[in-house]
């Protein structure tokens, strides 16, 4: 673990140079052990693919001793192996998908590119078992990885002005389903109805960061009784 | 489609009620009425805090020494909900007599078409019109009003955030005929910001930056041009984030992840142009980044408009702290002046 300076109240700890399941533990190990302190010195934490970023209130902590409290931290997850593995047993998120034709607008590009077929494409994106290893971009929108190299495709050149709500998509080895309609260069597959971010729920996300997400296909009918709007 | 509509009806019958009078029952007699919200005004308390882990940004005031004194002028606690009004052309109808304040960047503004200060505390009665001019320096006004706007919390903010449709109003920036409550008014002293501690916007200081995250994949050279130039505020800047132009800074790293972004983070895409990003940021982004300015000059730089120039200054972590710890000490001793009791004398 590396630790540098990200500005003056903020601290980022860097866990490798690649993603990888292992740093992926340790960051959220990390998160976990540090969450007690939100509120109470530290003001937010945001994990990703190999880092965790601190932001603390420097009139509580200076740079010195936050440093201390992360090696202290870091020392304490060290020495509690088996408290981690408990920590870092999260239940398999399960998110249905309707792959059909009115909700896979580039089905057909993606498996031209992959030189699949797309009964192909869905079998292998459904065959994944999927890290969460951020959330970001927009309230609720979960990076998942990592998309299987068959099936991997650059994002669009233009990104879409309106991708739909709900959209299940691919750029490159990530996966992710937009929580909302937002402007948008992934590559879409399919249609989730499940809400991936409602303020009014407590949680108000069905993953975390660290949770681990399949996905599973649903017929149209299906979709459209769980809610998903065409 | 529904909600707007719902608002419109609320609005005709506040005003129905405002001309009805007191005999029937006032069920909207405590509020503040936009009549026209300008180029952008938002609801802002001090920001969104602890929710990066869903992807929640930060939001609130993008000048926090405005904000923070508007709210200290009319006795309100620390956190209490404003409006930002960006640019100008902002004109409120107050249904009740309380008291207000405007902080931030100069506008000509008045009361009832009568001109009014800036930086203190003002009498408003029930029926006043309040008109707030466009900013002639500096570009974030801030309007508050005793005891704080009553608007429901989000994610334990009310700050607006209209990118994630969170806070505020239905997530929304404020729109004419939005009718905002207010608590009853409770008469507190007339105060007045002492003119040596109102900022001036016209300040040429460099911009300071704490060195951090990729710094070291940034060349000697480049390094030396970022901070020995000037660079301008180009007609990329909103509330997400200022982007610069000027002599371009490359990094040698071709690519990284995304990792979190922190408040005055200054990110430089393969351009070589830097972009500072502010208040309504993206929680996570995958460029180069310099490191990130203080807070302290991120509230100058969202004063500034298209056009201006500035510089940066590197400043290690070690400073930056003592910088505002420094500050704070000074802040925490001004001493509003009572205007009532000059009055008096």
């Amino acid at each position: 673990m590396r630790i540098e300076i990200a500005g003056e109240n903020a601290l980022i700890l860097y866990f490798s140079e690649q993603v990888s399941e292992a740093s992926s533990d340790q960051i959220q190990a990390m998160t976990q052990a540090l969450d007690v302190k939100v509120g109470k010195g530290i003001i937010d934490l945001v994990p990703s693919y190999a880092s965790l970023l601190i932001v603390y209130d420097d009139y509580r902590y200076d740079y010195y001793a936050m440093k201390q409290l992360i090696q202290q931290t870091a020392l304490k997850i060290g020495q509690n192996e088996r408290e981690i593995d408990s920590l870092l047993t999260r239940p398999i998120v399960t998110l249905p998908v309707y792959y059909g034709p009115e909700a896979s607008p580039d089905l057909d590009a993606l498996a031209q590119h992959a030189q699949l077929s797309k009964e192909d494409v869905i079998a292998i994106h459904q065959a994944g078992l999927y890290q969460v290893y951020a959330i970001g971009f927009a309230p609720g929108f979960a990076f998942l990885g990592e998309v299987d190299a068959r099936i991997s495709m650059p994002r669009k050149t233009t990104p879409r002005q309106a991708v739909p709500k709900g959209a299940v998509a691919i750029a490159d080895r990530q996966t992710a389903v937009y929580p909302s309609i937002s402007p948008g260069g992934w590559n879409l597959i399919g249609l989730c109805p499940v809400l991936m971010f409602d303020p009014e729920k407590t949680p108000c996300m069905p993953v975390e960061t660290g949770d681990k997400v399949k996905f599973e296909a649903i017929s149209k009918a299906d979709f459209i009784g769980m809610g998903g709007v065409l | 489609m529904s909600s707007s509509t719902k608002r419109t009806s609320q609005t005709s019958t506040s005003q129905t009620s405002t001309s009805q009078a007191a005999a029937t029952t006032p069920p909207q007699q405590n509020s503040l009425i936009i009549t026209n919200p300008g180029v952008l005004a938002l609801v802002q308390d001090q920001g969104r805090m602890g929710q990066h882990r869903i992807g929640l940004t930060v939001g609130g005031p993008m000048d926090p020494y405005a904000f923070c004194w508007a709210n200290r002028l009319c006795s309100n606690v620390d956190n209490s909900s404003v409006i930002e009004i960006s640019i100008g052309g902002f004109v409120a109808e107050f249904s009740q007599s309380t008291q207000i304040a405007l902080t931030g960047a100069y506008a000509d503004s008045k009361i009832n078409g009568n001109p009014i200060p800036m930086w203190q505390t003002l009498s408003v009665l029930a029926g006043d019109v309040l008109k707030v001019g466009f900013a002639s320096e500096g570009c974030r006004i801030y309007l508050a009003v005793q005891g704080g706007l009553l608007v429901k919390p989000q994610f334990g903010s009310s700050a607006t955030v209209v990118r994630e449709a969170i806070g505020g109003l239905d997530g929304r920036a404020l729109t004419k005929g939005a009718v905002i409550a207010l608590p009853p008014w409770q008469k507190q002293p007339n105060l007045m910001m002492p003119l040596t501690h109102q900022p001036n916007y016209q300040d040429k200081k460099p911009l300071r930056v704490v060195l951090g995250y990729q710094e070291a994949s940034f060349s000697s050279v480049d390094k030396a041009h970022f901070f020995s130039s000037d660079y301008t505020v180009s007609n990329l800047m909103d509330r997400m984030g200022y982007r610069l132009t000027g002599p371009e800074c490359r990094s040698t790293m071709s690519n990284m992840l995304s990792e979190g972004i922190c408040h005055g983070a200054i990110q430089l895409p393969p351009d070589g142009q830097p972009i500072v990003l502010l208040n309504d940021r993206q929680t996570i982004g995958g460029y180069p980044k310099m490191g990130a300015m203080m807070a302290r000059d991120t509230a100058r730089l969202a004063q500034m408009t298209q056009g201006k120039t500035l510089s940066f200054e590197a400043v290690t972590i070690e400073q930056a702290h003592a910088i505002n710890v420094l500050v704070k000490h000074k802040e925490d001793r001004i001493k509003l002046i009572h205007i009532d009791k000059k009055v008096q004398d």
